[in-house]
Order: structure tokens, then C-alpha cells, then sequence
């Protein structure tokens, strides 16, 4: 068929502009720049105003834990006068248990205020509990789209529990197997219902995070004196980065170093049905994190308001191994059972603070519930069931999909240092292509693409001219 | 457990499954074991009459809207577990408490042995 696919693809511009109740071209520049913090600030709330409409959805002001016994074996296994405190933001916390709920609570109210009847969103993670809790919250009805199944119907525990819980809080859950055009059948909900997108890639979602940065730098100010040398952020579509750091920044944090982490997915396609369930990690992956990263616009809506690039100072990727080792640890030495999504962070920030001095403060900015199914237990079981060989020793043998290897001994947990020239440069190639065949890039243009690589006009400048040779 | 309850009477709470897309309509660019399978639907709601499993049926989701499709569960469960810890963790907790408690001991300058903190668990961090 000249498809029903094809037919509401043509439509989608039309359809996500009723959905989302405001017009992004009205913030375009060029074929390549647009006005990041026009669309940033068009929603008109304060932070104030944010964070009061957080506190009446129960969400934010959540626990910052010092970890001092992991502080303690970290220093065990540093050099003399290394071994940073590392502390944690235990958002699992929040109404619907992970710092999603920051982004849904902003979503929802705006939906309401806007009076549509109810949310949609397209999501596998913590964001579809988060929004079905504030729309059950909100009397909103509440769709989520969700890629659940491999072909023969065999879910990923995870996302299986994910579908549970809005189910649990009142949402419809509409479940697929492996593929892309997840978002051809939202944008065909979105027109059949004209409910709200309550993307999370949209300026009310991401806005809702800088509260969590905001929260950090304070909260730190009153534990130590000073806003933290470097926080760790698990990194996946890019608002967790974005926001957090937008909210340092706005509490004058601004010396503080923007670490993202990602679990190494490397060589697992996400489109593959095969690998699907091989995956063992959901989200906070380099399957998300490098192509969100250096294409941010491919989300599901005109301008993605989650811009990493603009942020990150580091990115670090981990093994599965790694991960699913310091989950086991975090709960035995310090008392916090949590889901995989922070652990992500935590587990480079054990590597990171290894190499910090004494006195340099790591925050691990998230946490999340954890239960069956998300369990790295479940995880671990089922990667086995899948065919995954689960075997101990050293984790730089962990092959995603293949083999998931758990260290023998914490010094063995290392970060790999991910090469942001080379996610600048991607993200430059990609910006080029996107625009129209023969456009040359303006002055205002070079400017815009060095303040969403966090670079400058004269490298900015020297990329193009090396791709264009290249 | 409800799950072999094969036919669904008006008012059920049922699950359906919809083929939204043949393998020739699908997205560009899939890789070949994803792109020869159909993209599958499963949505969950009131039936609106009597099917056995595998017989077409109309629901009411819980939002409202109408969907129909083959019934494929009547009242399903959600059948996730923790199942066995995983020997390759267990060791973990008594390792590293036992590590972090020869670490206190060496930064207090105590012998090997000796509790860092009398009349405290040598691994009991303070908050």
C-alpha cells in the first residue's frame, strides 16, 4: 500500500503541531540555526513557578545521600590522596520513582492548562509511569506507546514491568515489536484522539529537569560549602544532560564539570529484532546516547529541547557487567536498592572519582525504582534465557549481546573515555545534511553550531572545511 | 492465574493483537531479520462480545477508543520475576564490607584485625 504509513508521515507536521499546541517555526533561523532559548522560555513559567508546580504534582526536593562507604572503597583501591566523596540524588524519590517525573509533571500541567483531554507519549522507560501518574493525578486520560516484544512476542522484562505500572496507574498501554515506525503509529493515535504529545523532548519536559540541577548545586552548597567539582549523568536521548546542567548553570554552578554516562551497546543494532532482547539495558545506552547526541533533531518533535552536546564536558561508557556489579554493591554497602538507570552514572563515577583528589565532590544526579523485571537479577536471568553467556572476570572481555562479563574485584571497573571531537564532528556532518543541498553556512550559522557542540566558529569552521574535503 | 482462559465474554478485560503493518510496508533501511517480520500490535480493553482466542473481536481500552483485532489473552498477567540471585554477585556484599573494613583499620594505623571504631560495625557509614 502506497501505505496508511505513508499517508499519515505526510500529515505528521500538521498533526504534532495540534498535538504539541505550539508552533516551533517560529523559532528557525536558517536551515541550520534556530533560537535554542526563545523555544527554551516560550512556555512562560519561572523556575519558581516549576518548581511550585512540582511540589503540588509530589515531585522534587528529593534526598542527597553522602555514600561514604563507597567513598571509603574507592579510596581503598586509589593512590595515596585520591578517592573523591561521591554523594547521590535518590530520585527513585519522586511520586513515580525516577527524576522522570520532573519532566512529566511540567508536561501534564501544560496539557491541562491547554485543555486537552488527555497525554500520549512514546516511550519504553520511566517516563511513560511518570506521565501515567501525573495524568491519573491530573484526570487526564493517557496513552503510551511502547516498544515491548521481539517477533515471537517474548518481552524485556524491564519494559514488560514499565507497561505494568501504567497500566497499574490507569494509562492505556499500546505494545509493539521491534521497529522505528513506533512513531508513525503515536502520530496516528495523536490524530485519532488529538490528545497531547507529551514528548520528552519537548522545552516543558526538559525545563522540568533543571530543578534536579538546581537542587544539586544548593543542596551541595549546604554540605560542603561549594557546588560539586563534577556531576554524573546517565545519558541517553540527551534531557537528563541538558536539563540538569541548564539548572547548575542557572544556580551559578558554573565551574562544576558535566560528566555523561552511557552503557556500551556498541555493535547492537536497535532496530534489530535479534537484538532486542540481547540488550540487557533499556536505556542509558550508546544506542540512544551517540545518535541522540549528534542528531538531536531526529526526535519526535521539530527542535529537540535536549541538547547534550551543548553541555557535556565528558563522556564515559561502562560495561554491562560493571553496571549490573556496582547495582549489587550500591545495595549492600549502602542500603539503595535502585533500578539500572543511575547505576549507570554511579558506575562511572567510581572510576571517575578514583582519579579525582580527596577533596573533589562527584554527585551522581539520579536513581530509580527498582522491582521484577528491572531488577539487574531479572536482567541477568533473562540475558541468560536469551542465549547471553553470564560469566565472572574481567569486564573489558564483555561483549554486548554475546557476553556479559561481572568483575571479579571493583578495581577492575574502568570507564572508557568516549571521543566528543568525534561526537562534534558527527554532529556537524549531520547538520550539513539536514540542511538543503548546496546551502552555505552563514556566520550566524557557524555560531549556532559552535554553541550546540559546546566548541568554538574557528573549530566549528575547520570541521566544515575538513568534512567537505573528507 | 487467568491466563488459560481461552474465549472472552462481553465485558472481559482481554488482550488483542493487531498487524499494523506487512513486512513490504514497512520503514526503509531495517535490518533484514526485523524488516521481514510484520510491525505487531498488542492493546488490552473491555471485549465487546464473545471470541475464543484467535477469532476476531472488537475492545473498548481503557481511554475509550474502539480497536479490533484477534483476541490473544483473556485477563493476562504479568509474569516477571527476580528468579535466582546470581552466583557471580553473591560474593560481592561480603567482599567489599570486608574490604572497606581492613581499609578503615589501615587509615586509623590499626593492626589488621583490630575493629576500626570500637563498639561500631566497622562498615556502618554515618549519614
Amino acid at each position: 500500500m502506497a501505505s496508511k504509513f505513508d499517508a499519515i508521515m505526510a500529515r505528521r507536521g500538521e498533526i504534532m503541531r495540534k498535538a504539541l499546541g505550539m508552533d516551533y517555526s517560529e523559532f528557525e533561523l536558517s536551515p541550520i540555526a534556530f533560537d535554542y532559548e526563545r523555544m527554551m522560555g516560550a512556555h512562560g513559567y519561572s523556575l519558581d513557578e516549576i518548581v511550585s508546580i512540582q511540589t503540588r504534582a509530589g515531585v522534587g526536593s528529593t534526598p542527597l545521600l553522602e555514600l561514604k562507604n563507597l567513598t571509603d572503597l574507592v579510596r581503598s583501591i586509589s593512590e595515596p590522596g585520591k578517592g573523591a566523596r561521591i554523594f547521590v540524588k535518590d530520585e527513585a524519590a519522586n511520586l513515580a520513582g525516577a527524576f522522570k517525573d520532573r519532566r512529566a509533571s511540567v508536561s501534564i500541567f501544560v496539557a491541562k492548562e491547554k485543555g486537552y483531554e488527555g497525554v500520549i507519549a512514546a516511550t519504553s522507560g520511566n517516563y511513560g509511569a511518570a506521565v501515567a501518574s501525573q495524568a491519573a493525578r491530573n484526570g487526564l486520560k493517557c496513552i503510551i506507546v511502547q516498544e515491548t516484544f521481539d517477533s515471537r512476542h517474548v518481552g524485556q522484562p524491564e519494559i514488560v514491568e514499565k507497561g505494568r505500572i501504567c497500566e497499574s496507574y490507569g494509562a492505556e498501554v499500546v505494545q509493539l515489536t521491534v521497529g522505528p515506525e513506533l512513531f508513525f503509529h503515536m502520530v496516528e493515535l495523536l490524530d485519532v484522539t488529538g490528545y497531547f504529545a507529551a514528548s520528552l523532548y519537548s522545552s516543558f519536559g526538559v525545563s522540568g529537569i533543571e530543578t534536579l540541577g538546581v537542587e544539586i548545586a544548593r543542596e551541595m552548597e549546604h554540605l560542603t560549602g561549594a557546588p560539586p567539582t563534577h556531576v554524573v549523568v546517565t545519558h541517553a536521548g540527551g534531557g537528563n544532560t541538558t536539563g540538569t546542567a541548564r539548572g547548575l548553570e542557572c544556580a551559578g554552578a558554573t565551574d562544576t564539570q558535566i560528566v555523561s554516562a552511557s552503557v556500551d551497546l556498541s555493535g547492537l543494532h536497535m532496530a534489530s529484532d535479534v537484538d532486542f532482547n540481547r540488550k540487557s539495558f533499556t536505556t542509558g545506552h550508546t544506542g540512544f546516547g551517540v545518535p541522540f547526541a549528534t542528531w538531536p533533531d531526529r526526535a519526535d518533535v521539530p527542535r529537540n529541547a535536549a541538547r547534550p552536546l551543548r553541555y557535556i564536558d565528558r563522556y564515559l561508557t561502562v560495561t554491562q557487567g560493571e553496571v549490573f556489579y556496582i547495582t549489587e554493591a550500591m545495595a549492600k554497602l549502602e542500603g539503595l536498592e535502585r533500578g539500572p538507570a543511575g547505576n549507570t552514572a554511579m558506575t562511572a563515577a567510581v572510576s571517575l572519582a578514583r582519579d579525582l583528589p580527596r577533596d573533589a565532590t562527584v554527585v551522581v544526579q539520579e536513581t530509580e525504582y527498582t522491582g521484577a523485571g528491572k531488577h539487574h537479577w531479572s536482567q541477568l536471568n533473562f540475558a541468560r534465557e536469551m542465549g547471553v553467556e553470564v560469566r565472572a572476570g574481567d569486564p573489558a572481555e564483555n561483549v554486548p549481546g554475546e557476553v556479559i562479563v561481572i568483575p571479579e574485584r571493583i578495581e577492575q571497573i574502568r570507564a572508557t573515555d568516549f571521543d566528543l571531537a568525534r561526537m562534534r564532528k558527527s554532529y556537524i556532518r549531520n547538520a550539513l545534511r539536514n540542511a538543503p543541498e548546496g546551502y552555505a553556512p552563514t556566520s550566524d550559522d557557524i555560531e549556532f553550531l559552535a554553541a550546540d557542540t559546546k566548541s568554538d566558529p574557528d573549530t566549528v569552521e575547520a570541521t566544515i572545511a575538513e568534512l567537505r574535503e573528507g | 492465574m487467568t491466563d488459560d482462559i481461552r474465549a472472552a465474554r462481553e465485558g472481559d478485560w482481554v488482550e488483542i493483537e493487531v498487524k499494523l503493518l506487512d513486512p513490504a510496508d514497512r520503514s526503509a533501511n531495517l535490518p533484514p531479520e526485523t524488516a521481514e517480520k510484520p510491525l505487531m500490535m498488542w492493546v488490552k480493553g473491555f471485549a465487546e462480545g464473545e471470541a475464543a482466542v484467535g477469532e476476531e473481536l472488537a475492545v473498548e481500552t481503557i481511554t475509550g477508543r474502539r480497536v479490533v483485532g484477534t483476541l490473544s489473552a483473556v485477563n493476562p498477567g504479568y509474569y516477571i520475576t527476580y528468579g535466582s540471585p546470581i552466583p557471580e554477585l553473591t560474593h560481592v556484599g561480603r567482599d567489599l564490607r570486608a574490604r572497606l573494613a581492613a581499609f578503615r583499620r589501615q587509615e586509623a594505623g590499626l593492626a589488621p584485625g583490630t575493629p576500626a571504631s570500637p563498639g561500631a560495625p566497622a562498615e556502618g557509614g554515618e549519614r
